[in-house]
């Protein structure tokens, strides 16, 4: 497969090629969670890697999130590389006590003894008619933890990119996948898979209004970036890429520069992720800003089944540009 | 209500002693006013009234020392608003004093609206450019102004600048209060030079260690100029005399305009360019020490307001009864070592300010004029930029202009 790298693939793809090429790079890097294995992912994730890598390596769990949680915890701990791949987060709650209580304070409860290098694969968000239980954006709480990185890749190069960095860190990294982007297809860069999961990016420069998003976030952003230049608005879409621990210095350069912040979470407002980033623009950059601090997040609702109910609960870029334009002190 | 606070006179001033005040509560109070007096490690100053009001509270008492934002008095505001609802006019007798100015203050029409909604950015920016937020109507949701407004009105106000010259030099003579005539004799505490050598010597030594320092000197020929300030001089009277200085400081403050970038401070990394023109030219104290106080709007005063205020200046200096406003404006600084001092003048930047200009001493120099030797009256003039704000080519055009409007004194 290895002539996909420079070619269009699918979110999906990518994330079965990061995977594929760290079980063959290091052979301490392991599989396991619900349906990996014969089902091929429940998202079709990993189809055929059971058959390539054997059943010693794609695991089959039994339904059960926080056994095999905590036993990813414990195969850290004794040397290896595992994945954990919890089908969406919402069943992770099942195995918040193991992601909370044990890998993100392993290390300090152990005095430094104990280090856990775990990776856990999620796949979060609504928007696919899952109904209420199946399409929770909960990867703001997990950002709320200590111990813990959180990181949202959104394109098809960070997807494949950003797996191989977080196994080789020592402590445990959470990966949520948005169920949306799996089908969406990019191009690989030509410089093939090497990323940071440090850093937020800029995914399009603009001098108007900075737009503060991860994950699906991004991609309705940029469309909204898009409705908004035929008005002659000129949005920066800024991709955090990872929640925890957020990168300050690129969000803080991009609304000193445009003294404008909006912020897209998928996520519930209250006490979310983009409540931080909020705070966050506002404790450092009051005298920068031009107008106060906007977000546009998900309707605090259990998440609608009927499609144009669930749609409308979620943010969209019409919603989005529609905000901006309301922000006072932009010109034209 | 308004807190008058211990000003701030310089970057190195800590706290200040309160010598007198010259109000008691209860006192109705103009914008500019003199309200007190302070002894600081620049000598004595007057401390001016911010704003208009009826003095409630005095809370400093004389000769009591205060560090530089400790409250000093509460000056009550809300009477002029409550002018508005006629029962409290009756009510209060303190507003009669207030309601005597027929024509309200312009200003303080417009402080009646409703609370003006501003951007945080908006408010800052408005500082910088001295734009008064009161003038400006929002464009924002509800009225709030935002950059753009604040830019809009800058512009503007640049753009009027010169139509609306009259106007400022109505405002600008300096109000010279009762006080000031029937000033009763007292007793001057000698300046302390201990402690303005000290404030010198702080402000040179930061200055030295963190303003790159670039100097570009030219020499400029003042035939020209001395002869058109003899001819004028004829036809005044001796206390109406115009002196050399004056005509350098106006000229300064002209070739400004055009190179506004030499104006203003260095602040936060970045140059602010000051949106007044307000020259500071070091006095040399008979006691020793120096002291900078400036004449504000330079640019857009005539010759003769300039020369008026240089000598009222001095001989207030002197005296120690420079204002805080005139101690703390300055844009840009001109030393000058008199008639008879040193050629050049390579001077030290007084922060945060960005430029130095100094004027040795005229001297007759062989001079080419006309393809031969003269001698002629020639002035080296050396300016110190701050690299960080300026480069040499900004410096280098100052000068330039700076030359022409002194070969043209009669334009000045």
């Amino acid at each position: 497969m290895k002539e996909l790298k420079q070619q269009k693939m699918t979110y999906r793809q990518a994330v079965r090629e990061a995977m594929r090429e760290a079980m063959i790079k290091d052979d301490r890097v392991f599989l396991m969670g619900e349906d990996v294995g014969l089902y091929g992912g429940c998202f079709n994730v990993s189809e055929g890697m059971l058959e390539e890598f054997g059943s010693e390596r794609v695991i089959d769990t039994p339904l059960s999130e926080s056994g095999f949680t905590g036993a990813g915890i414990g195969a850290a701990m004794g040397g290896m590389r595992p994945i954990v791949e919890i089908m969406t987060v919402n069943f992770s709650l099942l195995a918040s006590d193991q992601i909370i209580n044990t890998a993100a304070i392993q290390l300090y409860m152990s005095g430094g003894q104990f280090n856990v290098p775990l990776v856990i694969r999620m796949a979060t968000g609504g928007g696919k008619q899952l109904a209420a239980q199946h399409s929770r954006s909960l990867e703001g709480w997990y950002a709320h933890i200590p111990g813990l990185k959180v990181l949202t890749p959104a394109t098809v190069e960070d997807a494949r990119g950003m797996l191989w960095p977080a196994l080789e860190d020592p402590d445990p990294v959470l990966i949520f996948e948005n169920t949306t982007l799996y089908n969406y297809e990019g191009y690989m860069p030509d410089n093939g898979s090497i990323v940071d999961i440090s850093t937020a990016k800029v995914r399009r420069n603009g001098a108007d209004v900075s737009i503060i998003t991860y994950g699906i976030g991004l991609h309705k952003s940029l469309e909204a970036a898009g409705i908004l230049a035929e008005e002659g608005i000129e949005a920066e879409v800024v991709d955090l890429r990872v929640l925890r621990p957020l990168d300050n210095e690129t969000i803080f350069k991009s609304v000193s520069k445009t003294h404008r912040a909006v912020i897209v979470d998928e996520g519930w407002r209250s006490g979310g992720i983009s409540a931080e980033l909020s705070s966050r623009i506002t404790e450092k950059l009051f005298y920068e800003l031009d107008c106060p601090v906007e977000r546009v997040c998900g309707a605090e609702v259990p998440a609608p089944y009927a499609r144009h109910l669930e749609q409308a609960s979620l943010p969209q870029p019409e919603k989005i540009a529609e905000t901006i334009k309301q922000m006072g002190g932009l010109h034209g | 209500m308004g807190e008058f606070i211990m000003p701030s006179l310089g970057s190195q001033m800590i706290d200040a002693k309160l010598v007198q005040w010259y109000v008691k509560p209860g006192d109705t109070v103009k914008k500019g006013d003199i309200i007190g007096e302070i002894h600081t490690e620049k000598g004595l100053i007057d401390i001016e009234a911010l704003e208009d009001g009826i003095i409630s509270e005095l809370r400093i008492k004389e000769g009591e020392t205060v560090p530089v934002g400790a409250v000093m008095a509460v000056i009550d505001n809300d009477t002029a608003k409550k002018t508005e609802s006629p029962a409290e006019i009756s009510a209060d007798m303190k507003m009669k004093e207030n309601g005597k100015s027929e024509k309200p203050e312009p200003g303080l029409e417009k402080r009646e609206r409703p609370k003006v909604k501003v951007s945080p950015l908006a408010r800052r920016m408005a500082e910088d450019l001295q734009v008064d937020l009161n003038t400006i109507t929002g464009s924002g949701p509800g009225g709030t102004i935002h950059k753009k407004d604040v830019e809009a009105a800058a512009a503007e106000k640049q753009k009027e600048k010169p139509v609306k010259e009259p106007e400022a030099v109505e405002k600008a003579p300096p109000p010279v209060t009762e006080r000031e005539m029937t000033a009763p004799e007292k007793e001057i505490a000698p300046p302390e030079a201990d402690s303005m050598r000290k404030a010198i010597a702080a402000a040179m030594s930061l200055a030295n260690r963190e303003i790159p320092h670039y100097y570009l000197e030219k020499n400029i020929d003042l035939d020209r100029a001395l002869h058109w300030l003899e001819e004028t001089n004829k036809k005044r009277s001796i206390n109406e005399r115009l002196l050399p200085p004056m005509l350098m400081l106006k000229a300064v403050a002209n070739a400004l305009t055009e190179i506004p970038e030499l104006n203003g401070f260095w602040k936060d990394d970045a140059l602010r360019v000051a949106e007044g023109i307000h020259v500071g030219f070091t006095i040399f104290l008979r006691k020793g020490g120096l002291v900078i106080p400036a004449i504000l709007n330079a640019d857009t005063k005539s010759l003769d307001e300039i020369r008026e205020e240089f000598v009222e200046m001095v001989t207030r200096a002197r005296e120690g009864h420079l204002r805080t406003r005139e101690m703390s404006s300055a844009t840009i600084t001109i030393t000058s070592l008199g008639e008879r001092g040193a050629e050049k003048v390579y001077g030290v930047i007084y922060p945060p300010q960005v430029a130095l200009i100094g004027f040795g001493s005229i001297t007759r120099r062989p001079w080419s004029v006309n393809g031969a030797i003269g001698i002629r009256p020639v002035l080296t003039v050396v300016l110190a930029g701050d690299h960080r704000a300026t480069d040499g080519h900004s410096g280098s055009r100052f000068l330039e202009i700076l030359d022409e409007q002194l070969q043209n004194p009669d334009k000045l």
